[in-house]
């Protein structure tokens, strides 16, 4: 049995991982990638907090998050395809035509 | 008869309106034949009216205003006073708008000139019947713009456009003081109306209001220390300075005295003070004629020290004798003027007297005229007008004590010099110019009339007081005038006080510096503050806009921590 | 009253529309609007009272009346607006329509302003000028109009924003002490304020005026606005919409704030005085036509606010009479700024002189308007400072006798406009043909009117005296 404390650091582990990914990688792949593993942190979170009360809310909670990440990645490959097409490039600096 | 009383300013007003709104269809005799006849017409129904006179009466056309009790109205006065004015107003004028149909002959203003006179003379009549002080100022005003008008008629030439604006703003500070002096009047007696304010003068403090009238006769009359306009007013044509110095304009200030008269003899300080200018002005006037070279200028310090008479004997008290005075003075100074103007006319319009000389031959009615002119001006025993209207302000110096009288002495001493100096250099002496005499009759008849006026003008009223002792005296002092005159051909220059200059740097510099400093409008600066603050802002906002995906993530994460630390700690 | 504001606001959408069908129609039907409005004004019994309920939860109501005062101002902007039809006819060629629907709707905010008797509508109204005015110069104005505009807009919609905050907290006051929410203007008078409460709630108003009005130091957007806007937008904003902000002080200011207004009074008559000498050397100064008469008219509005805090009925009369005669003289100088700048293409005063050589006409309407504003006694002007001024003295003598320096300074500038325009040596090659037929017909009937305004004052000061709200 693993505790509830143990699965929350794993969470907030894989979510800082994440999180340090997406700030420190400019490749937008990276990006991408880093992102799905902060949802998947969060996932986790829920299921850890779902089996500690013994309810299946958190599982319910994981499948929206697989749903939403899917989604997600569908419109973040797309707008990648888009953003190489326009600037030949992946990295994401690069792209800042929004500066004000 | 008396209801026609109307007719005298509304004619030469009606011909300003015709000249100036259906003007343009008229052929130019029309014009001129407009412009003079309504002046001709005004002075036949001021002499009707004259004829049937027998006591004072007003003529209220309608009320122009009513606030509370305040309530002036259009409408006129006659009285004896005002009944000599507009008889020397209307027939001086119609003389001299008679001279200016051949004067103005070849001038492409030719409609303009007449209007504007004839507005001028409406202007004068106006503010010599005004029945209240109100419309006496409309009349007033309307006399400034007529001269600024004038004096500018060559519009031409920015120098004439600077002499005529100097008249109108110099005289319009005289006129802010009067303008004060009615508020005062009428927060003081509530009323306006001349008969009325004067018997209820007694009651408030008449010196402040007394005072402040003489601002705005200083201001017109061309008196010390507002006395700087006139000379360079001669920038107009010559008909126009002879309106201006005889029939209209300057004499105004002699009439408001006059007419105020019970107000200035509550507050005699004033009344002392008018004579001081007067005396002051008369001084100058004189002293300043001697060392001019323009023959005009020279007549324009001679209004400006006879006027310094006419105020001399009006703050002695003696208002007839001023009046009177003015009356002669209006028929020699026309007259003058137009015998200078004739002149002018004959040389190519020359106006330097040292390049005029030995004129008598060539040009005998000018000089015959002027010469009657000058005798009248300087108060040539018995047959001249000028003599017996002198005669009647020295003597009432005389009894006013013997200062008064030494000092307007004085002045009928440079009178005669200045005037005889003027004669003998342009009329004797060896010619010096081409002469191509301008023979019209409408030059010559209105020069005759006048010469006739001046010398006879004077046995109108029965002068009082001729074979007093002193009047001896004058008479020998005139002379001796005329003998120094001769001796004096020169050019003559000395150091007088630059009014002109002093005005310049003490008023004009520091306007125009004032106005440099605040023409852009400083005050912008209260939009300029909040505009500044939201650029500001503006750009310290749009600098966290970077455009960069990382950038903005870090943002939202540093955000997250901080709610989060809030939410926890909390 | 609902006849004029329908008039107006339904002829300027058919304006609008009737552009498809020719150049001349917008201008026809805002003739015709403009007709029917005037019409329907001289009738006596639209004069009665409009009052309906329109928001009644908040107490709001579409309530209008009318009274002396209201009635010449309404005849006035009706007058004016004729007048702007007529001069823009040759100068505005596009989006004739939509100009029209602009200028007309000016109109109906100017008029509504004028009747209201609601403080919301009144709020209303005042918005309602507000933005088609800012379009006008948007829109058709020359130089630097965006930036223009965009002042105007700014400085007129912020001050109207502290109105607006002014008159929903008098009807919170109003409802503690009665119990019932009120905008209405004749409800609110008599709401029992404390001192500074009474201050506060004045202040936002008087901003707002002040800066319509305009007084030093918030006058700065008029001369950039006049400066840029078409003629017809010269002609509305300095005959109309500056009086709006001293009607607001006549009608609101000091009837609400009976008190308050007593004690601000010589504050206010100082920021009068201040505006008319300030307003008279900063003219001196100017080299743009147009600029220089929107600095007279600083100067000459300065009379109107002196006028209405004097607080006696001798200066109210000549504040309310200088309202009108400003109304038609400032007017008819933009007009004439206008017709030299279609024929000469500039405003530049270094670049005229000697004008009178080539078009007398003009020099001599020119000089008409020009002694007018410098306060020649027969001319309407004149009587209106003359009575402010000796109303001012009654109360406050050293003040009138301040701003009757400000009449030298007038003299100053106005003869020196003329001297630089019309006057002065005539340049080579400087030509123009003299005013039209339809202008001479403009300017001559604004002639007539200040040469009866001056002469015959009286009819216009009976009705600008009695006035007061309700019928």
């Amino acid at each position: 049995m693993i505790s509830t404390t143990h699965g929350l650091i794993l969470a907030a582990v894989l979510f800082a991982l994440g999180l340090t990914g997406l700030l420190a990688r400019r490749d937008v792949i990276f990006v991408l990638m880093s992102i799905e593993i902060m949802m998947n942190a969060a996932g986790l979170a829920f299921v850890v907090a779902g089996a500690r009360w013994g309810r299946p809310d958190g599982q319910v909670m994981f499948l929206f998050i697989l749903a939403t990440a899917a989604a997600e990645v569908s419109v973040g490959l797309a707008l990648i395809l888009a953003l190489f097409r326009r600037a030949r490039t992946l990295d994401v600096d690069a792209a800042n035509r929004m500066r004000g | 008869m008396q209801d026609l009383l109307w007719l005298v300013p509304g004619l030469p007003l009606l011909g300003f309106l015709v000249l100036s709104l259906a003007g343009g269809r008229l052929s130019r005799p029309a014009m001129a034949a407009v412009g003079t006849g309504s002046v001709g017409a005004s002075a036949m129904v001021a002499t009707l009216v004259a004829l049937g006179f027998h006591e004072p009466f007003r003529q209220v056309l309608w009320e122009w205003m009513r606030v509370g009790e305040f309530a002036p109205t259009i409408g006129f006065r006659l009285d004896a006073l005002s009944l000599v004015m507009i008889l020397v107003i209307t027939w001086v004028g119609f003389l001299i708008h008679a001279y200016s149909c051949a004067f103005m002959a070849g001038d492409a203003g030719y409609r303009r000139f007449f209007a504007i006179m004839n507005l001028f003379v409406a202007a004068m009549l106006t503010l010599v019947l005004a029945d209240n002080l109100l419309f006496l100022y409309l009349g007033w005003e309307g006399v400034g713009l007529c001269s600024y008008l004038l004096i500018g008629f060559w519009y031409q030439d920015p120098a004439n456009g600077r002499a005529a604006r100097k008249a109108f703003i110099v005289t319009r500070v005289g006129d802010t003081a009067f303008a004060i002096g009615l508020f005062f009047l009428i927060a003081q007696v509530g009323t306006l109306d001349i008969e009325e304010a004067m018997t209820r003068a007694g009651s408030i403090s008449a010196a402040t209001a007394a005072a402040l009238l003489l601002g705005g006769a200083v201001g017109k009359s061309a008196q010390i220390p507002l006395q700087v306009w006139l000379p360079d007013a001669m920038a107009g044509p010559t008909p126009v300075s002879a309106l201006i110095h005889a029939a209209t304009m300057v004499t105004a200030g002699v009439y408001l005295i006059a007419r105020t008269q019970a107000l200035f003899a509550l507050a005699p300080v004033v009344q002392t003070m008018v004579a001081v200018i007067g005396a002051a002005t008369l001084l100058l006037g004189g002293i300043g004629a001697l060392a001019q070279r323009d023959i005009k200028r020279v007549l324009a310090y001679s209004t400006m020290s006879q006027i310094g008479l006419m105020f001399l004997a009006l703050g002695l008290g003696a208002w007839p004798a001023a009046i009177f005075h003015f009356m002669t003075h209006a028929f020699f100074k026309a007259l003058l003027f137009l015998a200078a103007g004739s002149v002018t006319l004959s040389l190519h319009h020359e106006h330097d007297i040292f390049r005029m000389g030995g004129l008598w031959k060539s040009l005998p009615i000018s000089f015959a005229t002027f010469l009657i002119g000058a005798a009248s001006l300087s108060g040539m025993p018995f047959v001249t007008a000028g003599f017996f209207s002198k005669e009647s302000i020295l003597g009432s110096a005389w009894e006013r004590g013997v200062g008064w009288w030494s000092v307007a002495l004085v002045g009928v001493l440079l009178t005669s010099l200045y005037i005889f100096r003027v004669v003998f250099i342009v009329f004797f002496g060896e010619a010096k110019t081409s002469v191509a005499p301008r023979r019209d009759v409408l030059l010559t008849l209105p020069m005759v009339a006048l010469a006739i006026l001046a010398l006879v003008g004077g046995w109108i009223p029965i002068p009082v007081g001729v074979f007093e002792p002193h009047v001896g005296v004058a008479s020998v002092v005139s002379m001796a005038g005329i003998v120094i005159a001769w001796s004096l051909r020169a050019p003559l220059a000395f150091p007088g006080v630059d009014f002109d200059g002093l005005y310049e740097r003490a008023f004009v510099r520091p306007f125009l510096r004032l106005a440099n400093a605040v023409g852009r409008d400083p005050a912008d600066a209260v939009s300029f503050g909040p505009a500044w603050a939201a650029a500001t802002a503006h750009r310290l906002a749009s600098a966290t806009q970077t455009g960069s995906l990382r950038w903005y993530a870090a943002g939202i994460v540093f955000g997250g921590v901080v709610l989060l630390a809030v939410v926890l700690w909390w | 009253m609902v006849v004029i504001l329908g008039a107006l606001l339904l002829g300027g959408l058919l304006a609008w529309v009737a552009e498809r069908w020719g150049e001349v129609w917008p201008r026809g039907v805002a003739l015709m609007a403009l007709a029917i409005a005037a019409a329907s004004s001289l009738v006596p019994s639209w004069r009665g009272e409009v009052a309906w309920p329109w928001i009644p939860r908040l107490g709001v109501g579409f309530h209008l009346a009318v009274d002396g005062l209201s009635l010449l101002l309404v005849w006035l902007a009706l007058f004016l607006g004729f007048v702007s039809v007529v001069v823009s006819w040759r100068e505005i060629k596009e989006r004739v329509g939509l100009f029209h629907f602009n200028l007309l709707w000016v109109l109906a905010g100017v008029i509504g302003v004028f009747l209201a008797a609601d403080l919301m509508l009144f709020y209303l109204f005042w918005e309602l000028m507000l933005i088609p005015m800012a379009f006008l110069i948007l829109v058709w104005g020359y130089g630097d109009r965006v930036r223009s505009a965009l002042k105007f807009f700014i400085f007129t919609q912020a001050s109207g924003l502290a109105m607006l905050v002014s008159i929903v907290a008098l009807a919170v006051f109003h409802a503690r002490t009665t119990g019932r929410l009120s905008f209405d203007l004749m409800e609110l008078q008599g709401t029992p304020l404390s001192q500074g409460a009474a201050r506060w709630v004045m202040f936002g108003f008087v901003a707002a005026f002040a800066v319509k009005l305009p007084a030093v130091p918030v006058h700065t957007w008029l001369p950039d606005a006049h400066t840029d806007a078409p003629t017809a937008g010269s002609v509305v904003l300095a005959g109309l919409l500056l009086k709006t902000g001293a009607y607001g002080l006549l009608r609101f200011v000091v009837p609400l704030f009976p008190q308050a207004a007593a004690e601000a009074a010589p504050i206010l008559m100082g920021v009068g005085v201040a505006g008319i000498l300030y307003g008279a050397v900063v003219a001196f100064a100017q080299t743009d036509f147009k600029r220089l008469v929107a600095y007279t008219s600083v100067a000459h509005m300065g009379f109107v606010l002196l006028g209405i805090f004097a607080l006696n009925p001798m200066a109210r009369q000549g504040a309310v009479l200088q309202m009108i005669a400003h109304g038609i003289s400032t007017p008819a100088l933009f007009i004439i700024a206008g017709a030299l700048q279609a024929r000469l293409h500039t405003r530049d005063l270094r670049e005229m002189g000697g004008l009178w050589a080539v078009a007398p006409r003009m020099g001599a309407v020119a000089l008409f308007f020009i002694v007018a504003t410098l306060g020649l006694p027969g001319l309407g002007n004149f009587v209106a400072e003359f009575l402010t001024l000796a109303g001012t003295f009654q109360m406050r003598a050293w003040m009138a006798a301040v701003a009757a320096a400000g009449v030298v300074g007038a003299a100053i500038y106005a003869l020196s406009l003329m001297q630089r325009s019309f006057h002065g040596p005539h340049r080579e090659g400087l030509v123009m043909s003299d005013l039209s037929v339809r202008e001479v017909v403009v300017l001559g009937v604004m002639m007539a009117v200040l040469v009866g305004l001056g002469l015959v004052p009286q009819p216009v000061l009976d009705l600008a005296g009695g006035a007061h709200v309700g019928p």
